[in-house]
């Protein structure tokens, strides 16, 4: 195992995808074999020790969240644990990349998570298009059953586990994790009443923990290395390493495992290769498409969840987007607004019907005919979709984000739109 | 038609398959999502006579299944071509072109988005971010994934799809 890259470093040493020879030969599942002798109560004191956040996007204590399934060891019909891979988030290729080419890595976090949780039975729940990671990870699913890793009495132990994947149907709510419940149920893919949270009612009604397949992949390496390895892994607040990727006009657009709060200097100019000539760079969205702009003034922040919250945004996936100085930011937040309106579940009224409301509102000013009032109409419309008590789920404030983010940066793009009654930009 | 009969619609391997969902959830009716897209992979699409012998085997309305099935986009209810062609529409794709693209490809095949071509060849739908920005712009053929195409390579990727 390569132990500053303990995500992706061995994809590198190995040459391309990890099976499960090559994953065992560079220590794979030895955590596993040490968490099955460990009582789960103590992995989740050590999980929650080393501060393993979130890699979904909310950033949630991991440790915290899988304590909450604490108590009588076995309720009647017992707990579930769900890995969410429907990595849906436009701008968004993380999990992929793991899927695809580490997958032991999961399938041993989620033994790990499962043991530690007491849950019987696991799912991944897959987005529908990724037929490429449903290969590389049926067949390790198969491998690991072969190999007793899954099953009856797991690495001869009396501990069972079941492992199996939902493939999606699609909807990028499915991502939220109670509509994702809902999805697992074969239902429509609304999101659920909030609480009961998953941990306390979830899946069939049981206590089931959702968390993001980068999240999982971190478990095996804290269980085997130990906090303080995980807590030098990280610069500054946070601990461990992030995925963070890079796509729009770089020279080099991908992803690499990094010291989580590297900067987004660093992250841009010295592993994408910087903006290609004759580019230039005018903003970010630094983790996916529902996270809010930042500008050139904050590329040497770091990117982890207390800087980019205190900048006014959210790290949120990791992955960002580059917009250069040839996109128009109005049509840029007219896309965004398409994917949002079209993706909203349709169960409330501001998001079902604010979201594509706005769109229009984007098109009309995209296309010249905006009219003096419009921007402020703008504005107090995002306010009130974008409360995060106005609606069920968090997808109607997520959807508001980059808007309400660009009419502060890109304000006279807007005007200017409405001026010339045309987009400078065409 | 008796119910047996519209269960037999399905063919062995469709419900073997449907049954092997079934057995490893709590309820049948968990198995709905399942279900269709299983029969979709046999048949392309899920007919009303599918839908309807679903329902039956699962022991659900059809009415309640074609309320799931309309709200997944991958759930086909119409027939589409021997090949779905889907064009990444989403941000990082935008950015890198996926407009141009888009119109590219509807030149090339002579369609729109939801359309089918005359030979029932190609069906062209828009798809959400495919999870590959970094080869951006992106679209999918059947179950490839294609990316960094241009305009200029639409020729040759058509051409492997017949
Ligand atoms: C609209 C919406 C879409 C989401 N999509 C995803 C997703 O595709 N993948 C994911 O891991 N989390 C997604 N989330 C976050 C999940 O609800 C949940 O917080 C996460 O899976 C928890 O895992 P973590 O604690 O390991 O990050 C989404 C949330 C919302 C509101
Ligand atoms: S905010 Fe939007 S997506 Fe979320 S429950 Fe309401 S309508 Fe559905
Ligand atoms: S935006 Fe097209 S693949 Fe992600």
């Amino acid at each position: 195992m390569d132990d500053t890259r303990p995500l992706i470093g061995i994809i590198d040493t190995v040459g391309g995808a990890v099976d499960r020879l090559a994953y065992e030969s560079h220590g794979g599942y030895e955590a596993v074999r040490k968490a099955l002798g460990m009582e789960p109560d103590d992995i989740i004191d050590l999980v929650t020790e080393a501060n393993l956040r979130g890699r979904g996007g909310a950033g949630f204590g991991t440790g915290m969240k899988w304590g909450f399934t604490r108590g009588p060891a076995r309720t009647p019909g017992g707990k579930y644990l769900v890995c969410n891979a429907d990595e849906m988030e436009p701008g968004t290729f993380k999990d992929r990349y793991l899927l695809e080419y580490n997958p032991h890595l999961l399938v041993e976090g989620m033994i790990v998570a499962a043991h530690a949780i007491h849950a019987e039975t696991a799912y991944v729940f897959l987005r529908g298009e990724y037929h490429e990671p449903f290969r590389e990870l049926q067949k390790a699913i198969d491998d690991a059953y072969a190999q007793g890793y899954l099953g009856r009495g797991i690495f001869g132990t009396d501990i069972n586990l079941e492992l199996r994947i939902h493939r999606s149907a699609g909807r990028y709510i499915c991502g939220e994790e109670t509509a994702l419940l809902n999805a697992l149920e074969g239902k429509r893919a609304q999101p659920r009443q909030k609480p009961p949270f998953p941990p306390a009612s979830g899946a069939w009604g049981r206590p089931t923990i959702v968390n993001n397949v980068e999240t999982l992949c971190n478990v095996p390496g804290i269980i085997r290395n130990g906090t303080d390895w995980y807590h030098a892994l990280g610069r500054g607040d946070d601990a461990g390493t992030k995925i963070y990727g890079v796509s729009g006009r770089v020279n080099k657009p991908g992803l690499w495992e990094l010291p989580i709060g590297t900067t987004i200097r660093e992250i841009i100019e010295e592993h994408g290769g910087g903006m290609r000539e004759g580019y230039k760079l005018r903003g970010l969205l630094p983790g996916g498409a529902s996270t809010d702009f930042l500008v050139e003034e904050h590329l040497d922040l770091a990117m982890d969840y207390g800087t980019i919250q205190k900048a006014g945004s959210r790290m949120g996936t990791g992955t960002m987007i580059l917009m250069d100085d040839s996109i128009c930011p109005v049509d840029m937040c007219r896309n965004l607004e398409h994917f949002f309106a079209q993706e909203s579940c349709g169960f409330c009224t501001p998001c079902r019907e604010g979201l594509p409301w706005v769109e229009e509102l984007l098109i009309e000013i995209e296309e010249g005919r905006g009219k003096e009032g419009d921007l402020e109409l703008l504005d107090r419309n995002a306010m009130f979709i974008g409360g995060v008590t106005n609606t069920f789920c968090l997808h109607a404030p997520g959807a508001i984000e980059p808007l309400a983010s660009a009419l502060r940066y890109f304000r006279d793009d807007f005007e200017e739109h409405i001026r010339q009654g045309k987009c400078p930009y065409r | 038609m008796s119910e047996p009969a519209l269960i037999q619609i399905l063919s062995d391997d469709e419900i073997r398959e449907i049954e092997d969902e079934v057995a490893h959830l709590p309820d049948r009716k968990s198995a709905a999502i399942d279900a269709m897209m299983i029969v979709q992979r046999y048949r392309g699409w899920v007919s009303d006579e599918s839908l309807g012998a679903i329902a039956r085997l699962l022991g659900m309305s059809v009415e309640s299944l074609d309320s799931i099935a309309t709200f997944y986009n991958l759930i086909y209810r119409r027939p589409v071509g021997r090949h779905v062609v889907m064009v990444c529409d989403s941000v990082s794709c935008y950015v890198m072109g996926a407009d141009g693209l888009r119109k590219a490809v509807e030149e090339h095949l002579g369609i729109g988005l939801g359309e089918t071509t005359e030979d029932d060849r190609f069906t062209l739908l828009p798809i959400v971010c495919l999870g590959a920005c970094d080869r951006a712009p992106t679209m999918m053929i059947d179950e490839e994934l294609i990316g960094d195409v241009t305009p200029e390579s639409l020729d040759e990727i058509f051409a492997r799809f017949a």
